[in-house]
């Protein structure tokens, strides 16, 4: 339930989102200009109305092209660039409210399509044939290139389905051994079986309602929700920092682990053959490190355990795996974003290093002002430069 | 949509009947110029170069956004970039505009916007940004050369001495850089401050910052002598930006001041000292104490010796109970040029309330600012003797310190401290 407001990855139901792979990797709207473009044939108008979709031009060079769509009508607006088959898009952009303009950049390659303004919509649209003349600058937006993409979303898609995996049979050890009453064991286990849920916790988010069941902290609580998951068990395991603490009997402790495995496990279920697209995964990295930012630099993510360096390098893992699916794909577009990034994951990296201990990381408390402050300019020195990668990915 | 992004002021769809373009010699940018309202101390713009830096003798702005940062990165390289980058968005956001090239709202849907937003629709304001160099960009605390400039630190860019009376906050003291944006709008000045260190992240660190209201010192004799906490004008014998001579001898670094550090010419120290001030206690004082610990009257901001606000305090004036009228211990009096060899420094501070404090009083007090042509001369002897000898130390508590050198003024084409890097 937290970082509703933050973390945009895959915030709609995903089984919607995978379908517009490829158009999104082929178009990306914005309003800058870019730099192929400049010449004004390279920038269409196109004004929506309930009745019209008047496009300043019928024909434009291929390459980066502009449309500046303005929604003249009353109703919310769609615009979209289709094949000439009329069924397969090209790019789209959705969400155009009444009197507003959005801007859709995209490279095209010679050929002849469609334009379609799609008010209120549904329906078929209002369409008009478009021709792209083969102005020789068009970028070859290669097999190479697929394949690269097709890569980062296999090997994403791999380490997610295993991450969640890993989580699923490490949870089902930790519950086993809370409800056994083997507490030294548990407390040993929570932040190693943790590790899983944080590395993928941008995609485990996006299941709203598993998340606040598995993962909500005591502060977030709302008055007469029930508290439950991985931070209950945590504060029964860890109660010294909570005053008049009552401990779990074994029935409620039950009750507590079976929910969080049941969960976990309709979880995997659920991840098990989802589907990414890259700019998800870019997403997802930038949205991991906005995890690490608000919630683990800062100690709150751990309340009772204090194990928030172990979330806090797990995030920094998933942003990485994220990033480096990404890599090949960022160092063809934007060598200097792609060297940056290495550099300050690793910067990063040799900060969280400083403070292990043992297979794990010391406790947060034990870290001094000064080392929390050096994390959290690292984690910002990364985060900035990661906040570009998406536009790059998709350039 | 513009390639250029755009003003700030663009946004409001006027022309220039908006504000008030003045001020001859400071308006050197595009104060807007709207025909001939009246006269103010103020412009709307001040040009960004020039040859001192802004937000020195510009007329002092109401309010206040100094913020002093660490250098994170080990290259030189990056440090040069930092200082071109911020000389490009410090001269766009001093003319109104935004920070990046693409703005607030022009850029890429997919991009975090290169300017944060929170001043679009509003004017400059009057915007200054003032760049300086503290002490560890020259040698760590080692003593070991960071960037290839050591052998160029100025004689005098260390850190201050511990003067007695400083309870010092480390975290509210020192510093690599220093950022000084002023503006007539707090607003302007936090943006200013905020666009700046997100230029710099993964290359420096804000180590403190401080936000002040209520200038408590005159920079030019155009400007009424404002108030500090206590209720007494302050400022009143403050170098004016219409004493070219007093500048030149107090102010300016020379170019044969320093050989080691010709760079500087033409540039100045800037000394911050965060300064609580004990209000509560304060304001229990009977104004006749009040009036003699500062050595002038409440009221008009005459001295105890009589006359005006700018009437020269005599100091040897007797007085009724075997003293002199100016008390020896009086705060204009310790602090007065002719008690150190004439030096006098451009004091450029403001007032701050952060609040209140655990006991309920208010966290509130001067953030002193000054500028000295040398601190060994111009600023700790005034600090040693206030410190040892002022009546008013009994209601301050110095909390925070830090001393930079201002490079000079950034010509055409130029980036911040680019003699420096030379």
């Amino acid at each position: 339930m937290r970082n509703l407001l933050v973390h945009t990855v895959i915030s709609r139901p995903l089984a919607a989102a995978l379908v517009v792979a490829l158009p999104a990797l082929a178009a990306c709207t914005e309003s800058t200009e870019s730099s192929a473009t400049g010449a004004d044939s390279r920038t269409v108008t196109v004004t929506s109305s309930e009745e019209a979709c008047e496009v300043s031009d019928v024909e434009a060079p291929s390459g980066t092209l502009r449309f500046d769509v303005t929604n003249a009508g009353s109703q919310v607006t769609e615009f979209y660039l289709l094949a000439d088959d009329g069924l397969r898009i090209v790019a789209e952009i959705e969400n155009i409210g009444p009197q507003a303009t959005r801007q859709l950049v995209t490279s095209v390659p010679a050929g002849s399509y469609r334009t379609a303004c799609k008010p209120g919509m549904s329906g078929e649209g209002i369409r008009a044939a478009f021709t792209v003349t083969d102005s020789g600058e068009e970028r070859d937006v290669s097999a190479d290139e697929q394949e690269l993409v097709d890569a980062a979303l296999a090997g994403y898609q791999a380490y997610v389905e295993d991450q969640s995996a890993q989580l699923l049979e490490k949870t089902a050890r930790f519950v086993a051994l809370y409800e056994a009453g083997e507490d030294d064991e548990a407390r040993a286990l929570y932040p190693v079986a943790r590790t899983h849920w944080e590395r993928i916790e941008t995609v485990a988010e996006s299941f709203g309602d598993l998340d606040p069941r598995m993962d909500l902290r005591e502060a977030d609580l709302e008055p007469g929700q029930e508290w439950t998951g991985w931070h209950r068990i945590e504060k029964d395991l860890w109660p010294a920092r909570a005053e008049d603490y009552t401990a779990l009997t074994p029935r409620q402790r039950s009750t507590y682990a079976q929910d969080l495995l049941a969960n976990t496990e309709t979880l995997d279920a659920q991840i098990q053959g989802l589907e990414f697209t890259v700019d998800q995964i870019a997403n997802g990295s930038r949205g991991l490190l906005e995890e690490v930012a608000t919630g683990k630099v800062t100690g709150e993510e751990e309340y009772w355990s204090r194990t928030d360096l172990y979330d806090f390098q797990a995030n920094v893992d998933g942003a990485r795996v994220g990033f480096e699916g990404v890599q090949p794909i960022v160092a063809e577009k934007d060598p200097e974003l792609a060297e940056t990034l290495e550099d300050r994951f690793e910067a990063l990296q040799d900060l969280l290093d400083e403070h292990r201990s043992g297979d794990g990381f010391v406790a947060y408390d034990e870290l001094g002002t000064e080392e929390v402050k050096a994390l959290a300019d690292a984690v910002n020195a990364l985060s900035e430069p990661l906040s570009r990668l998406t536009a790059a990915v998709l350039a | 949509m513009s390639p250029a992004g755009f003003s700030r002021r663009g946004l409001l769809g006027g022309s220039g009947a908006l504000l008030v373009g003045v001020a001859g010699g400071f308006a050197g940018g595009r104060a807007v110029t709207s025909g001939d309202a009246e006269t103010a101390a103020e412009a709307a713009s001040y040009a960004f170069r020039g040859e001192h830096q802004a937000g020195i003798v510009t007329p002092a702005q109401d309010r206040l956004h100094f913020a002093a940062l660490d250098v994170t990165t080990d290259s030189r390289e990056e440090l040069v970039a930092l200082l071109q980058e911020w000389t490009e968005a410090a001269e766009r956001m001093t003319r109104g505009e935004d920070a990046g090239p693409e703005g607030a709202v022009g850029g890429s849907y997919l991009l975090p916007p290169d300017d944060t937003g929170e001043a679009i629709g509003l004017p400059p304001g009057g915007l200054t940004i003032t760049f300086g160099l503290g002490p560890g960009l020259f040698r760590d605390a080692e003593g070991r050369d960071r960037f290839g400039l050591a052998d160029r630190q100025p004689e005098a860019l260390r850190d201050l001495p511990h003067f007695p009376g400083d309870v010092l906050d480390p975290r509210r003291s020192g510093g690599d850089l220093c950022i000084q944006a002023c503006a007539q709008d707090p607003q302007v000045a936090v943006h200013a401050v905020r666009n700046l260190v997100r230029i710099g992240f993964g290359r420096v660190s804000v180590r403190w910052s401080q936000l002040g209201f209520g200038r408590t010192s005159s920079t030019s004799t155009s400007q009424a002598t404002p108030r500090n906490l206590f209720g007494f004008k302050d400022g009143t014998a403050n170098v004016k930006a219409e004493e070219p001579e007093a500048l030149a001898e107090h102010v300016w670094v020379g170019p044969g001041d320093d050989p080691a550090a010709g760079w500087l010419a033409g540039g100045t120290y800037l000394a911050a000292r965060r300064t609580n001030m004990t209000i509560e206690v304060w304001d229990r004082q009977p104004l006749g104490e009040q009036e003699a610990f500062i050595g002038r009257t409440k009221g008009t901001g005459a001295p105890l010796s009589g006359g005006s606000e700018h009437t020269e305090p005599d100091f040897e004036m007797p007085g009724s109970n075997g003293t002199t009228v100016i008390a020896p211990d009086a705060h204009v009096r310790v602090v007065h040029p002719d008690a150190h060899g004439g030096a006098r420094m451009l004091r450029r501070g403001y007032n701050f309330v952060d609040g209140s404090d655990d006991l309920g009083g208010l966290d509130a007090g001067l953030f002193f600012i000054a500028f000295v042509r040398d601190p060994a001369t111009g600023f700790i002897p005034v600090q040693n003797a206030m410190a040892k000898n002022d009546a008013l130390m009994e209601y301050l508590r110095f909390t925070g310190s830090a001393l930079f050198a201002v490079p000079p003024g950034v010509g055409e084409g130029e980036f911040v401290a680019q003699a420096l890097f030379a």
